[in-house]
């Protein structure tokens, strides 16, 4: 079913369009079909609508594995090509530990504690003052 | 000398030391409180020590009964194991090693066989007196063994409570300011207390929407490789959460010790002070702290 209707299937993630920003909220499990589903509609949608930000809420996610890591990066690394910033927010703490005893940091991504700051962050203009949190004299 | 019960066992060893045991239970019970183990633990009366006694034979008597005096696990012992384990532990806090309290609880052995033995008659055949001895005395080595085990399983509860304690204790987060928490660490961070830091750090960013975490080791006293491994584990955690981790209180010494280890914090935020870096937090923020009078002119 969802090879026939791939926009309707059911594991498919709608992309939000907030004025300049894209809101994505991913909940449950993240299959690879629907994931690569997910980062050619965000691709598509930033060109369509010339948004400069991406938000993706992953509160709803209580379970990760090294592909969700991946596939975060890859949305952000997409989405700065198409000259728009990606903030991940809502990452719930044994989310954020196993990711870390993975290895896997994400150093290029920024983050938000919910999407409210999300949006907050990326209504500020220019680069964004604290990106990954790496740079600590840069206040 | 015995009843005629309807039992298989009746006329062997064992059996003839469950009756014994039954039979002598007050003349026993009275010199084991003679004795320094049961006098060392129940100070206040001699009839609380006779009290304890009778209760040990009684479960000798029934251990006895079951004719396999060998067994620890035995269900006879059941009843009396937490006063011996009390017994036990009583003497481990007095100071005594295990094997001072092993060889006490063995002094209680040779006043129960001089009652066997003095028990049986002149013309009693002697083969049959060795096998009752040897019974009763594996009885008591197993008596010996139960409360070894008891007071040992004591200490390790104990010490298991006392961990968990320790964890609960030694990791408060503190709310500093709106979006501002703070976790001052005091002790040896080891694995398992850096996860429950980690884990506690980061449920409090979630419950307070707190933007920066303030992890203060002023009370840490070294910090080797593992410890800023953990360390820089929670502060990337944090990040990925959306909210920044600065490292405060890092004495000179340890500032000293993580150049020469060749540590690399070079992504986290440091600060020598809590007040530093609570200073820091708050400028970050967009909350300055400035003096409300000029210097000299007091609020009275």
């Amino acid at each position: 079913m969802t090879d026939e209707f791939p926009h309707l299937g059911k594991g498919h993630v709608p992309v939000l369009r907030l004025g300049d920003v894209l809101l994505v909220t991913l909940q449950g499990d993240l299959h690879d079909s629907t994931a690569e589903q997910l980062q050619q509609d965000i691709g598509e949608t930033i060109a369509r609508t010339r948004a400069t930000g991406v938000v993706i809420d992953i509160s709803g996610v209580e379970v990760v594995d090294s592909f969700l890591g991946r596939v975060l990066a890859e949305i952000a690394a997409q989405a700065r090509l198409l000259a728009a910033r990606t903030v991940v927010a809502g990452m719930r703490p044994a989310v954020a530990i196993t990711l870390v005893e993975l290895g896997l940091t994400l150093p290029g991504l920024r983050t938000a504690l919910s999407t409210e700051e999300a949006m907050q962050l990326l209504a500020r203009p220019g680069p964004d003052p604290r990106p990954g949190g790496t740079r600590p004299g840069s206040a | 000398m015995p009843e005629h019960e309807a039992e298989g066992q009746h006329g062997s060893p064992t059996w003839e030391v469950r009756d014994f045991l039954r039979r002598r239970r007050e003349q026993i019970a009275q010199r084991w409180a003679d004795e320094s183990l049961f006098r060392a633990v129940f100070t206040v009366s001699r009839d609380e020590a006779v009290e304890a006694g009778r209760a040990v034979v009684e479960a000798l008597a029934e251990v006895a009964g079951t004719g396999r005096p060998e067994n620890p696990a035995a269900a006879g012992f059941t009843t009396v194991r937490e006063q011996l384990g009390r017994m036990g532990a009583a003497r481990a806090r007095a100071g005594l090693t295990p094997a001072q309290i092993s060889v006490e609880v063995d002094a209680l052995r040779p006043p129960a066989v001089d009652l066997l033995v003095a028990d049986f008659p002149d013309d009693a055949p002697a083969g049959f007196v060795r096998e009752c001895t040897n019974a009763l005395t594996a009885l008591m080595g197993t008596l010996r063994l139960v409360v070894m085990e008891t007071a040992l399983n004591e200490g390790e509860a104990m010490l298991d409570r006392q961990r968990l304690q320790m964890l609960e204790v030694a990791t408060p987060v503190i709310r500093l300011w709106d979006g501002i928490v703070a976790v001052p660490l005091i002790g040896t961070l080891d694995s398992a207390r850096s996860q429950v830091v980690m884990e506690t750090l980061l449920e409090a960013v979630v419950t307070e929407q707190a933007r920066f975490a303030i992890l203060d080791i002023t009370g840490v006293p070294t910090v080797d490789s593992l410890v800023a491994q953990h360390l820089m584990k929670t502060v990337q955690a944090a990040r990925l959460m959306g909210a920044e981790c600065i490292v405060s209180g890092i004495r000179p010494a340890i500032a000293q010790t993580i150049v020469h280890l060749g540590l690399d914090l070079g992504t986290v935020v440091t600060r020598a002070g809590l007040a530093d870096a609570l200073g820091y937090a708050l400028g970050r923020l967009g909350a300055g702290i400035v003096n409300a009078a000029p210097r000299g002119a007091e609020p009275r």
